[in-house]
């Protein structure tokens, strides 16, 4: 374990300072707090010397696989015949995750912002996001905070006389996880079903509408512009090496006080439930397990949650994932099992249905949970369980079975011996049925 | 009757429709300059683009969900097959396929919520409002449903009233906000 | 192919060589490795959505989808390695928990994939103990029967009627588990080539209609034959049990037709035992009642003795074989001794002579490689589904660009139509079109004529003139390329003209009979086989003796006082020439029904009987007679390209329209009218533009 880093941020270095919604979120409450300034300069860089120095601040995707950004931007080809796309992921449906609503709700500048950026690094005119269709105030801050941008000529043709195009549509889905898989996303965004692509081609080469597409996370985005300007030094000096940068943490379930927080990586999981979100209800040793990243992500039994630090290697270290740093806390009087059979549910509702593992076998994972959390079952059937899981995971198309799967691996790995003590307990219920009838 | 003659009488007589919906929709005049905006929003030839704005359009135009009709003319709008347009329609949580409320309550069941009490306040909701979640009122004022994580999990426990959430929610806030739409006094806003 | 288009790699250790962007599925196939699939298909988009192909490649951190990899140099593939195995069987399971392993009622059983792979494939008993998903099941008109709850969501239905059809019908609604496959209304199927649906549903979903609890697989037996319902002349396969057709499956042609069958060609069987003559029979008292063939030769010979040769004509129609026309020909020159002959019913002057102008001479095959296409008259659509599949196939793949002067259905793909008069042919002809130019362009141009909307028309020589020049003059047939194509819709006209049907020397054709019926000039009149709409059929009457000698009881035997039974298509073997004049073998497969006779040997004992004897006693000796009045018919199988001559007479055409090919699709001959299913889905068909007009006009 690496030693213990800084909890807090100076208010200065905090890349989303009104996150918390008490300030003001318009342009005119964006710009007091230095917004768009420097930008200017940004447009005249060469965006193969912003590549560089995104590759150098080790950025790494905000929206759940931590795919280094400069890595990605830098598989792009120049602009040709087609045009090129950024198109920015706003679909945020990963259960435990709200981060991205609220910097649409009360920063979404630093999104416009950004994606002024990405466009001009990735030579693409146009960026659509793709805004989850449940957020409607959301979409509509967004909107009126991109107005507000072209207004103040921050968008549209020729902006502050760098030759820089850029327009920024809104495109709202209508309620579906799997839009959140970037293919999946870009076939909703062309009009139809949700369904993720088969890989290759990856979208850099043929992405929207077929032409070079670079798909990124709300928070991913935005945080590029504070880097490019304050420099990779200030970036890097938060968190570990390939971990870098400051990150939103939205803790919530059985803490005191529930909450988005942009803290530096690799802050220890104990010290961001404890100093940012008012500690467990019941106190620290009324923890019962942590879902560290997101419902995707397998959860921390709470002996593990003493030490992890919250960043993709230290978590992955852990048997599972930073995800999308959607902290999820439950303590004792928590039904986890019940808890973990919802997720299942959640999975099962969710499935797009193409690939024959996932649509057949994430509706009998969630009805063997739903069963056995009830101990209503055997101890073999946990194996089966198990078993099925196993059938499953590494079969389909996307990475959603995959996310589905991990979860029930996690809480039979860690939680094996309630779920028996479920079965013993159910068995004697019977028993006794059976006996007075 | 002869085997080939039982054989032809199956399939004879069977009813097989020949339209797929009696009624014929149209545009009202209202609501067709945003359609061209919307529609203007893609490049030329992506049209099928708009078709989930255009069906959310539908949806709120005329009853809140969508007969095959009323698919048809998005479809016709958007120079899509029809069929491509009844894949998108049900695949998404927030078109209706079939009659609802006149308005959607939508109360997040998933972990965050789950985790804070949201059950309760579901419950809560269907003893305010006389009903079961996954059903419409008998006097279709309101469909209760449960819904997946809406992503205000450090706001929990939360719901969607029509289009806009109510946050932090307890018992009594939940009730309180039912008994506002049952007044007719529905909320237009976000509550925290 | 040259060698460094070719990669080596090794499946299960074994060295093989694959052509590069090789599915690995198909390299395994083509070395006699099967892997297991079911959304698969070498003719549809490949969604690897089933999973059911998984194999292990070294290197390769999952198990990868076969269906979707391309072979790579050194690849090493492993199909039945633990890894490989455990992922088929897991997938195998899976697609099971949801199925309701109803194979005992199922059509599809013994022809079922899932069944046969469950086999393989499978574990010997499911785990699963939930409930299983019932499916409700849509009417989807009088061809196609579904029972959804076997569905697998391959969605291979969806990619043909989406990408090969071009009538995009059918989808998947809903999501994950609940996902449907259908129409998501209930309503009849449109396309003409739906049932190709039920060959490539793995599993019992969808099943044809007409052919539901009829029979089970292993009970039939199965003949290889032609199609004839169109001019194309598909391969298929005749499925029959005791003397009757029970199925009809299109088996694969990569030349003609693919894999792929038009509904017609399918569903039209159940017309092959409906309303059939199965007995000769003689007008008495105004009546025709039955008798035996004795009796019927006898009242022939009296109504030929009272006949002179210049008032005795003979017409033949649609889906004759080239030895039922030759012995016809032959019966009617040599034994009636009359010139008065004319197998062009719809009264087309066309004669042989440069084959070119008649014949689809650069065959089906060379749509594909077209860029350009001009339809003249034509509605592939309706006259070939099959073809119009494949003319599609290119514009989706390649973006082969359509023109067309005259009148057409919706052919499922973009169409650039320009005014519907012969004269737009002229104004091309003499580079004033805006076709010209796009004509010029095209590196291999191809103009397909409807042969049925233009050879009819009185000003087809002056026509076919100027087709002739457009394409000697915008490089449509070129030492390279040969792209002058006729579409002839029957199965019969190629053959006919091949072996000279019609007037030889100065005798009456289609119009002078018609003219002489009108008259009360014809003392006999043999009507051999039914002929298209073209001639109503009242205008057959007045002939002092009518012989008819067909298939099925229809108007044109209610015209007749002599009636002899023939056989359909299915029963006979015989030669078809089709719209690309090549020649193919359709083998009998049951015999024709009671005391009906395969054509050419009625007219053999016919005109034994009457003196004349024709100079053959076998289908051999009758088809060494034909080939060496039409050599080109000795070719089986072959495509002959004709030689390019001049054909045409110099003149004006008319400002006329080209009129529709085709009314009734579901009708056009006399086993599609005499079939009950195809009669629903012309009913289905008029009912459906008749809503549209409806819905239209509101
Ligand atoms: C099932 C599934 C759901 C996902 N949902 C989201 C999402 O809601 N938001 C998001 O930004 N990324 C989501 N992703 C990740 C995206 O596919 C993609 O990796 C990400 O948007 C890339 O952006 P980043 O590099 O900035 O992280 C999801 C992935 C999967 C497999
Ligand atoms: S894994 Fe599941 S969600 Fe992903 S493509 Fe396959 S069926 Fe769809
Ligand atoms: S055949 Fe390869 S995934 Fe279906």
């Amino acid at each position: 374990m690496a030693t213990k880093q800084p909890h807090t941020l100076k208010p200065e270095d905090k890349i989303f300072p009104n996150l918390d919604g008490s300030g003001d979120w318009t342009i005119k409450g964006y710009q007091k707090r230095g917004g768009y300034k420097g930008l200017e300069k940004i447009l005249k860089m060469k965006p193969a010397e912003i590549i560089d120095q995104l590759k150098a601040s080790a950025l790494r995707g905000r929206g759940g696989a931590g795919f280094p950004t400069g890595m990605k931007w830098s598989f792009m080809p120049p602009a040709g015949d087609k045009p090129n796309y950024l198109v920015v992921n706003a679909d945020e449906s990963e259960p435990g995750t709200c981060k991205d609503r609220d910097i649409l709700l009360y920063d979404p500048h630093t999104l416009v912002e950004g994606i002024i950026v990405g466009c001009h690094t990735l030579g693409a005119k146009a960026s659509y996001v793709y805004v989850r269709g449940e957020y409607v105030d959301e979409a509509d801050h967004l909107q009126q905070a991109i107005d507000e941008a072209y207004k103040a000529g921050f968008l549209g043709k020729n902006i502050m006389g760098t030759k820089v195009d850029v327009d920024i549509h809104v495109h709202m889905g209508a309620g579906a996880y799997i839009c959140g898989e970037e293919t999946a996303l870009l076939e909703s965004l062309e009009g139809k079903k949700g369904q993720p692509r088969m890989r290759p081609p990856f979208p850099a080469g043929f992405g929207l509408y077929g032409c070079p597409t670079t798909i990124n996370n709300v928070e991913t985005v935005a945080q590029v512009p504070p880097i490019l300007k304050k420099g990779v030094e200030w970036w890097t000096q938060f968190g570990r090496p390939n971990n870098h940068g400051t990150k939103i943490f939205s803790v919530s379930g059985a803490v005191n006080k529930p909450i988005n927080i942009e803290a530096p990586m690799s802050i220890s999981l104990k010290d961001l439930i404890e100093k940012h979100a008012g500690g467990v209800i019941g106190g620290w040793d009324n923890l019962l397990g942590v879902i560290p990243g997101g419902s995707s992500t397998p959860l921390l039994s709470a002996e593990q949650c003493e030490n992890v630090l919250m960043d993709f290697d230290a978590l992955r270290e852990e048997g599972t994932g930073l995800g999308t740093a959607a902290v999820i806390v439950m303590n004792k009087d928590t039904d986890i099992l019940r808890v973990m059979s919802r997720i299942s549910r959640f999975y099962k509702h969710e499935s797009c249905g193409q690939c024959t593992p996932c649509r057949e076998g994430v509706g009998w994972v969630w009805r063997l949970m739903d069963r056995l959390s009830q101990g209503d079952g055997t101890k073999e059937e946990l194996d089966q369980l198990f078993d099925v899981t196993k059938k499953i995971e590494g079969h389909t198309i996307c990475a959603f079975a995959d996310g589905a799967m991990w979860p029930v691996q996690g809480v039979l790995r860690h939680y094996r011996p309630l779920f028996e003590q479920r079965i013993k307990e159910h068995a004697a219920k019977k028993d006794i049925k059976v006996k007075s009838a | 009757m002869s085997n080939e003659t039982k054989q032809q009488a199956s399939y004879r007589g069977s009813h097989v429709q020949i339209v797929d919906d009696e009624n014929t929709y149209v545009w009202p005049k209202k609501v067709q300059p945003e359609i061209k905006k919307l529609i203007a929003k893609y490049p030329k030839g992506r049209e099928a683009s708009a078709v989930i704005p255009l069906l959310k359009i539908a949806q709120n135009t005329f009853d809140g969900w969508l007969p095959t009709g009323l698919m048809n003319l998005v479809a016709e709008t958007l120079s899509m097959p029809p069929v491509r347009v009844y894949e998108v329609a049900s695949f998404y949580d927030m078109f209706y396929t079939k009659p609802v409320g006149k308005h959607i309550v939508r109360v997040c069941t998933n972990v965050s919520c789950m985790v804070r009490g949201c059950y309760k306040v579901l419950s809560e909701i269907e003893d305010e409002l006389g009903m079961k979640a996954g059903t419409t009122s008998e006097d279709g004022l309101v469909t209760l449903e449960e819904f997946e994580c809406l992503g205000a999990c450090c706001e929990a426990p939360m719901m969607m009233i029509d289009d806009h959430y109510h946050t932090s929610l307890t018992g009594d806030k939940a009730r309180e906000l039912m008994k506002r739409i049952k007044d007719g006094d529905a909320p237009a806003e976000a509550t925290k | 192919m040259t060698e460094n288009n070719q990669v080596t790699l090794t499946i299960n250790g074994k060295e093989v060589q694959a052509e590069k962007g090789t599915p690995i599925i198909e390299a395994a196939r083509q070395n006699g490795i099967e892997i297991p699939h079911f959304c698969y298909h070498k003719r549809l988009s490949v969604p690897a959505n089933c999973r059911m192909c998984l194999v292990e490649i070294k290197g390769a951190p999952k198990p990868t989808p076969s269906c979707y990899t391309p072979v790579m140099q050194d690849m090493e593939v492993h199909t039945d390695s633990p890894v490989a195995k455990k992922a088929q069987k897991g997938v195998m399971e899976l697609l099971l928990i949801n199925h309701p392993l109803d194979c005992p009622i199922c059509d599809q059983g013994g022809m079922c994939d899932l069944q046969d792979m469950a086999v393989g494939y499978g574990s010997d008993r499911s785990h699963y103990q939930e409930e299983k998903r019932a499916v409700e099941d849509k009417n989807l008109g009088p061809l196609i029967r579904t029972v959804m709850t076997r569905c697998i969501h391959c969605t291979r239905c969806i990619r043909f009627a989406t990408e090969v059809a071009g009538v995009p019908e059918m989808g998947a609604t809903g999501r994950g588990e609940n996902m449907k496959v259908g129409t998501y209304v209930e309503k009849a199927l449109e396309s003409e080539l739906s049932g190709n649906m039920i060959d490539l549903c793995p599993v019992g979903a969808l099943c044809s209609k007409p052919y539901s609890f009829t029979a089970r697989p292993w009970e039939l037996e199965h003949t290889d034959s032609i199609d004839t319902m169109d001019g194309l002349g598909s391969a298929v396969r005749v499925y029959h049990r005791g003397g009757k057709v029970m199925r009809i499956d299109p088996i694969e042609n990569n030349e003609i037709n693919e894999e792929w069958l038009s509904d017609a060609g399918r569903f039209s069987y159940d017309g092959l035992g409906r309303n059939r003559l199965t007995t000769p029979m003689l007008r008495k008292n105004g009546k025709l009642s039955e008798c035996g063939w004795p009796q019927a030769f006898e009242a022939i010979k009296e109504a030929v003795a009272k006949a002179k040769p210049a008032t005795t004509m003979g017409l033949a129609g649609e889906q004759l074989s080239a030895e039922d026309l030759f012995s016809f020909n032959a019966f009617m020159k040599q034994t009636l001794k009359t010139d008065n002959v004319d197998a062009r019913h719809d009264g087309s002057t066309v004669t042989a002579g440069p084959r070119a102008k008649y014949v689809f001479g650069g065959g089906v095959q060379s749509v594909d490689k077209a860029d350009l296409v001009l339809l003249v008259g034509s509605d592939p659509r309706l006259e070939a589904p099959v073809l119009n599949a494949r003319i599609r196939k290119n514009v989706m793949n390649n973006g082969l660009k359509v023109l067309s002067v005259g009148a057409h259905s919706d052919l499922t793909y973009p169409v650039e139509t320009a005014e519907n008069t012969a004269q737009v042919i002229e104004q091309i002809a003499a580079g004033e079109h805006k076709f010209s130019k796009l004509l010029e362009k095209a590196e291999r141009p191809m103009i397909i004529v409807g042969a049925k909307a233009t050879l009819a028309r009185k000003d087809a020589p002056q026509l076919f003139h100027k087709l002739h020049h457009i394409a000697d003059a915008y490089g449509v047939v070129t030492k390279a390329w040969y792209g002058f194509n006729v579409l002839n819709v029957s199965s019969t006209r190629v053959a006919a003209l091949d072996l000279e049907v019609y007037p030889e020397q100065k005798g009456k054709d289609t119009d002078g009979i018609l003219t002489a019926l009108k008259g009360g000039k014809v003392d006999l009149l043999v009507l051999y086989g039914e002929g298209n709409t073209h001639i109503p059929v009242a205008d057959l009457e007045g002939a002092k003796t009518t012989i008819f000698i067909g298939t099925h009881k229809s108007a044109y035997a209610h015209l007749a006082d002599i009636v002899l039974p023939s056989a359909t298509y299915t029963e006979k073997s015989a030669l078809w020439v089709n719209t690309e004049g090549r020649v193919q073998e359709g083998k009998k497969a049951v015999n024709p029904p009671m005391q009906a006779k395969e054509d050419w040997k009625i007219f053999r004992a016919l005109s034994g009987e009457l003196g004349k004897a024709l100079p053959f006693d076998s289908q051999q000796q009758l088809r060494a007679l034909m080939i060496k009045k039409a050599p080109v018919l000795e070719q089986v199988g072959e495509l002959v390209t004709p030689t390019w001559e001049k054909f045409g007479v110099a003149g004006k055409v008319k400002n006329e329209a080209f009129e529709l090919p085709i009314q009734q699709f579901y009708k056009t001959n006399a086993i599609m009218r005499a079939s009950q299913v195809m009669d629903e889905s012309q009913e289905l068909a008029e009912a459906r533009k008749a809503a549209q007009q409806t819905k239209k006009a509101s």
